[in-house]
């Protein structure tokens, strides 16, 4: 084994120390469980929804516009589809979609607000003006713009909101980075010949973990929030699928006709989604800020 | 004891007062049972090292304790009254008229948002004055503390005022009720020595104006010494020793006392004579349970009876009393050993040429370093004394290439040059120099192991392969006295003391040449810092490594040092031995700031003042950089021309217009 | 102060200038051919041609680039592809319509978070405190049209007490608009109100614990005068920053609501142009509410720095 595998070895032992820490003060918060098992419910259903739904959430028939009943428990659409069926898989391309989107904003902002933050002067100048100029794009509207633009895709929506949630997350690593960076332990490292690639990511990055892993879960039920509202706009998830935002879309011309069943449960479906996700949220960010 | 039979006439009271912590549910004791009291007038002072629950005590003096503070026990009065009995309406009445407080860091106990005027009159208006008459009173208040222009610092917002002004401004505001008490909590702790002696003195003579009763928290013993009447001993939440200052302070009747005056360096100890006093252990934990003696665990003198049974309060003199059952045995407790280190060598490591440092602030040069000159030898500790902006820490970082120097400036490591920036300097010179800083939070990486620090920095510093690193590794520990269960842990599983030991060892992980150790005790207790400085001259001794020794205790510098250079403004003014620097001729910055330490010996001595504020270094001022504060400037002299540094006596250079004898005959006169 | 607001305000044309800039960026990075797209593929060659000479997107990109900037300044930015219309007489009543609603949604979601905030840090830890905590929580993020499109079942399709629709007859009196506004307006506080009360919380607590305020209360102040005179100056700031940052998020998640209630404002625009591929009106939508959120976080800068001198230096040492 050579020295840096020992020391690889040994920082992943730690790790796993403190994770098990955290993991322990998570479990005993009452937010966090709700919240992990109803977002862990949706996730399920993205998974195996189209198993356990009665119906095919694809497949119409003559049975049009029923309201709810024993048989159609949410009941059918204008075409004839089982709600219940079409909530229950729902999930499943916002799920695919919205966390790829945050972790990829993530990284890339981490990576922007690293550099940023270690190098500062001119750098971090030039690069904080373009972040400011990106932080007032409208997301929706730019989002909407782009996939205006480009065919919509699931990937060309990963991407997009990926790119809009790079400056925010940018500037929060940045000011972490900045608060560490004057530690002596960063004059210490450079007083004994360490790259500043070393110090970036094996000194300084572990050190603001907590505040990205925050960012992360915060950035989420953001992304929740934009995929579905694109969606709901008609340039984001595309149809035929049974998408929650698209299908309060779809029934949105018909609700002040009385037809409540076809905007109503797939809105309480998000609804619950994104404050699972922000429970979720919460409570690791009060056991890693504490 | 009920309120209507104690003599109403204390200005402060306590009694068998009970403190607690409720942490989740569980109430943590903090104070145990503690008791004393103020006489009006009276300067009472509370020491022990952090955590003994000093500032739990002021605090409770004026009620002001934190959410889960809870009183589970005792009273408190003020001049009579029994402040927890009182509802909210008569504590906001008592505090209008009875008590104010003073705390260690005046910069933030001001609004940041509100012009200093605009709050201090508040302070007047709230007791009912018109408005008018409160403008008028706020600005007596501030002559009142000596400030020479009030109505252009009534003006100012906080930030533009410097620390030692806003603490007068803060006593000011705390002095507006005219209180019966006045608490001052580290009042000038974090102010430079010249700044400090300043508002102590103002204090005292305040004190003598108003009459007000004074209970004074100061970790700082000369500080308590030179202001105290009365001064009370703490160790974990109990008052273990109570007497007349002069009494405690020279002849201490309590284990702890006795340990915590052995471990500082006193009446001009130095290294090479004794080595300090250590109290071993560590203070109980916050909170638990201790029944018996709570200083049992790390008393010399323990026994069983100790252990099994409570002290009793003993009357060792009139007014003078103790809390142990070994008084008799006081005597007894070792005296710190004699020490048998060696002498520095004659060797030069380190020759440093008209090193200059200028920042760029806002378009503005900013000299922080002008033509510094220095040489170091083998196993030497030079010692960097200096308030806020002389230049002491970029010196260091100069030395150790965190900043380059400015062109011109040279820096020789062991008869080759050296090159400016640390990153271009080779593996061989990198290892040569390290530092140790002040905050060891800082200074180690919170989410490293020990283990992996020490590690990194052998392998990093020496090339050593896996096995070799271990060994090394393992060596450094034992050297430092850290266990191998304290290598696996991460810093903030340490105390400050176990902290700066690891941080010591990273230093020694290459064996350096030189180590720059900038402030290495200051944000220590005086017993662990006994233990790191008796370490780092044994380190020195065995090692010959060479100290460039940064310090604003100047008794520390004293202890530790075999030559001191004396900085103000970037400029050395005052080079030589320690022996040299103590004893005279001084630079008459040298001179201030000696007289400026507050004694813990209660030598007596003569107060050398100094005028206005340490100037910025952005915008020095002419002639020689001192002159404006300067007691003995020249004039038509001091302010137009600076003055060299002179060679008075063999390796000792002052950089004066007067010369050696002149200041030799008037500092001979002054004293 | 004066020094303050001019460096601040001319940092404010960069980032303008800088935003111009990446919004074109983003419109010709992307390879497509909008002639072709607009008119389709089965037009004639002649016609394709005539579009993009019409439209000078046969001109240089830096003279496109030109053009762009220069409308930023003169707000002249050319003629819709789709309509063939000055793209700002596009734009001009549905934002205004827009900026109505965003208004309405601001006068209620303000005093309500700031108090709602004030009050949870003044009972810090007790149940009310974690009410509001926990509810500000769960809601903040749901997408407003999510929030709105619950709020028309139940308020204007079951119970009758507001329009489900927010089509406002013309002439209809100011004060019986808000029987059609009340409900999108609503939809936005949910969605807001969670994050600036967090921060209000967040602020009074720091500001309640500090040492300026212990100093405070030992002159003998009430917690009521503590609270106006010391704490309010302190605890607001950070809520000041988050509000101008919300304005532009406003605008964003606007356009959801407007679609559920079919309210004539912004959306209806830039939809229409989004399925005609009619890029000039998107790009100045884009462009517009960038500059909106601009001039909010502007704003609230300054007043920021009015209530406290330490931050004016702050921007001097950035």
């Amino acid at each position: 084994m050579t020295d840096t595998d020992n020391i690889l070895q040994r920082s992943v032992a730690e790790r796993k120390q403190a994770r098990r820490e955290n993991w322990r003060l998570l479990r005993r918060r009452p937010g966090f469980i709700i919240g992990s098992v109803i977002a862990g419910f949706w996730v399920f259903c993205a998974f195996f929804g189209q198993r356990i739904a009665p119906y095919d959430p694809f497949d119409y028939r003559d049975t049009k516009q029923l309201s709810p009943n024993g048989e159609h428990w949410f009941g059918t659409d204008k075409i004839g589809r089982d709600i219940f069926s079409r909530v229950l898989t729902g999930s499943r391309d916002v799920l695919l979609v919205a966390p790829a989107a945050a972790v990829l904003g993530v990284i890339f902002g981490s990576i922007l607000g690293i550099f940023m933050g270690y190098y500062r002067g001119w750098v971090d100048n030039v690069l904080s003006r373009i972040v400011e100029a990106l932080l007032a794009l409208p997301v929706v509207l730019v989002g909407l713009l782009v996939l205006t633009l480009a065919k919509s895709s699931n990937l060309v929506i990963i991407f997009v909101v990926a790119v809009l949630f790079m400056p925010i997350v940018a500037r929060t690593v940045r000011a972490a980075v900045i608060s560490e960076r004057d530690l002596d332990y960063v004059v210490s490292a450079q007083l004994r010949g360490e790259s500043n690639i070393f110090i970036m990511t094996r000194e300084i990055l572990p050190n603001i973990t907590p505040p990205i892993v925050v960012e992360l879960t915060v950035r989420i039920g953001y992304a929740i929030f934009t995929v579905s509202t694109l969606s709901f706009l008609g340039v984001g998830i595309q149809r035929p699928s049974p998408d929650w935002g698209l299908a309060i879309s779809e029934g949105r011309d018909v609700l002040p006709a009385n037809i409540w069943w076809l905007v109503t449960f797939p809105a309480l479906a998000i609804a619950t989604l994104v404050i699972a996700v922000n429970l979720v949220a919460d409570s690791i960010q009060a056991v890693f800020e504490r | 004891m009920s309120p209507t039979t104690t003599i109403a006439t204390n200005a402060l009271e306590i009694s068998n007062l009970d403190l607690a912590y409720n942490v989740r549910g569980i109430l943590r004791p903090v104070l145990r049972n503690v008791t004393f009291h103020i006489e009006p007038g009276e300067a009472y002072g509370l020491v022990g090292e952090s955590g003994c629950g000093k500032s739990t005590t002021a605090y409770a003096a004026v009620r002001y304790l934190p959410r889960n503070g809870v009183i589970t026990g005792g009273h408190i009065l003020i001049d009579g009254d029994d402040i927890t009995a009182m509802n909210r309406n008569e504590l906001r009445r008592f505090r209008m008229h009875k008590a104010s407080m003073v705390y260690q860091d005046p910069g933030s106990a001001l609004n940041p948002t509100l012009k200093v005027g605009r709050q201090l009159i508040e302070s007047f208006t709230i007791l009912g004055q018109p408005r008018q008459q409160a403008a008028e009173s706020a600005l007596s208040a501030l002559r009142k503390v000596q400030i020479a222009d009030p109505s252009r610092v009534m003006g100012r917002y906080p930030h533009q005022l410097s620390g030692g002004m806003l603490q007068r401004v803060v006593i000011a505001m705390a002095l507006a009720c005219d209180p019966a008490l006045l608490v001052l909590d580290e009042p000038t702790t974090g102010l430079d020595a010249t700044v400090e002696a300043e508002v102590l003195d103002l204090v005292r003579t305040l004190r003598q104006e108003t009459g007000a009763a004074i209970l004074l928290i100061a970790h700082n013993l000369g500080v308590i010494r030179t202001m105290c009447d009365r001064v009370g001993v703490m160790y974990a939440g109990k008052v273990v020793e109570e007497g007349l200052a002069n009494e405690v302070f020279d002849n201490p009747k309590h284990p702890y006392t006795v340990g915590l005056l052995r471990s500082l360096p006193r009446h001009g100890m130095h290294k090479s004579r004794s080595a300090l006093a250590t109290i071993p252990g560590t203070l109980p934990v916050l909170g638990s349970d201790l029944p018996t003696c709570v200083y049992v665990d790390r008393c010399p003198l323990a026994d069983d009876l100790c252990r099994n049974e409570v002290p009793p309060l003993v009357e060792v003199a009139p007014g003078h009393t103790t809390r142990c059952h070994h008084i008799d045995q006081i005597a007894k407790i070792d005296q710190p050993r004699a020490t048998s280190l060696r002498d520095p060598g004659t060797e030069t490591v380190l020759q440093i040429t008209s090193v200059s440092k200028t920042f760029r602030q806002s378009g503005n040069d900013v000299p922080a370093l002008v033509g510094v000159n220095l040489s170091l030898t083998d196993g030497e500790t030079l010692g960097l004394v200096g308030e806020s902006g002389s230049g002491k820490s970029t010196l260091a970082k100069a030395i150790l290439g965190v900043h380059a120097p400015d062109a011109g400036g040279h820096l020789t490591l062991d008869q080759h040059e050296l090159a400016p920036k640390v990153s271009k300097r080779s593996a061989e010179d990198k290892r040569a120099m390290q530092i140790i800083f002040q905050n060891p939070d800082s200074a180690l990486n919170a989410s490293w192991t020990v283990r992996r620090i020490l590690q990194r920095s052998v392998r990093k510093l020496t090339g050593k392969d896996r096995a070799a690193t271990d060994a090394r590794v393992a060596e450094l520990a034992e050297h430092l006295r850290l266990s191998p269960r304290h290598l696996d842990m991460k810093p903030r599983q340490l105390s400050g003391g176990l902290k700066q030991r690891v941080a010591i060892a990273r230093a020694f992980a290459g064996d350096p040449r030189i180590v720059v150790c900038d402030e290495p005790t200051s944000a220590l207790d005086v017993s662990v810092q006994a233990a790191i400085l008796n370490l780092l001259a044994e380190l020195q001794s065995e090692q010959r490594t060479s100290y460039v020794f940064i310090s604003h205790d100047l008794g520390v510098v004293r202890y530790l040092a075999d030559r001191i250079a004396v900085m103000y403004l970037g400029r050395i003014m005052e080079i030589g031995t320690t022996e040299h620097i103590f004893t005279g001729p001084h630079h008459p910055y040298t001179e201030a700031l000696l007289s400026a330490v507050p004694s813990v010996d209660g030598e007596p001595g003569n107060r050398i003042r100094l005028a206005g504020e340490i100037p910025s270094p952005a915008n020095p001022p002419s002639g020689c950089v001192f002159h404006p504060r300067c007691p003995r400037a020249i004039e038509g002299v001091c302010e137009l021309t600076e003055p060299p540094i002179i060679e008075v006596s063999l390796g000792h250079s002052i950089r004066c217009h007067i010369p050696a004898d002149e200041l030799s005959r008037l500092q001979a006169i002054a004293r | 102060m004066l020094r303050y607001i001019s460096r601040r305000v001319l940092l404010s044309l960069v980032t303008l200038w800088l935003l111009a800039t990446i919004v074109f960026l983003i419109t010709n990075v992307i390879p497509t051919d909008p002639a072709r797209a607009i008119l389709g593929n089965t037009a004639p060659e002649a016609s394709v041609i005539r579009f993009r000479t019409q439209f000078g997107l046969t001109d240089p990109l830096i003279r496109q680039y030109g053009r762009l900037l220069k409308g930023l300044v003169t707000f002249d930015f050319g003629l819709s592809w789709g309509t063939k219309r000055e793209v700002w007489s596009l734009i001009e009543q549905p934002l205004f319509r827009s900026a109505k609603l965003a208004a309405l949604a601001m006068a209620i979601t303000t005093p309500l978070s700031i108090f709602a905030g004030l009050i949870a840090a003044k009972f810090r830890d007790r149940r009310l405190d974690r009410g509001i905590v926990l509810v500000g929580l769960a809601t903040s993020s749901i997408p407003e049209f999510v929030t709105g499109a619950l709020l028309a079942v139940v308020f204007g399709v079951n119970l009758h007490w507001f329009k489900p629709v927010a089509t406002i007859p013309p002439g209809t009196p100011p004060l019986e608009q808000l029987q059609y506004l009340i409900l999108p307006a609503t939809a936005m506080t949910i969605a807001y109100f969670g994050y600036i009360a967090r921060m209000m919380r967040a602020g009074t607590i720091r500001a309640l614990d500090s040492d300026y305020v212990r100093t405070a209360a030992m002159k003998g102040m009430s917690s009521s005068q503590v609270m106006t005179r010391h704490v309010l100056r302190n605890a607001i700031a950070p809520t000041i920053t988050v509000m101008s940052v919300q304005v532009g998020y406003l605008f964003g998640g606007i356009v959801g609501v407007e679609l559920v209630y079919n309210y004539p404002g912004i959306s209806q625009v830039v939809l229409n142009a989004a399925k005609k591929k009619d890029l000039p009106v998107l790009q100045v939508a884009v462009l517009i509410v960038a500059l909106i959120y601009m001039v909010a976080t502007l704003l609230a800068d300054i007043i920021i720095a009015w209530l406290n001198p330490r931050a004016r230096l702050e921007l001097g040492q950035s």
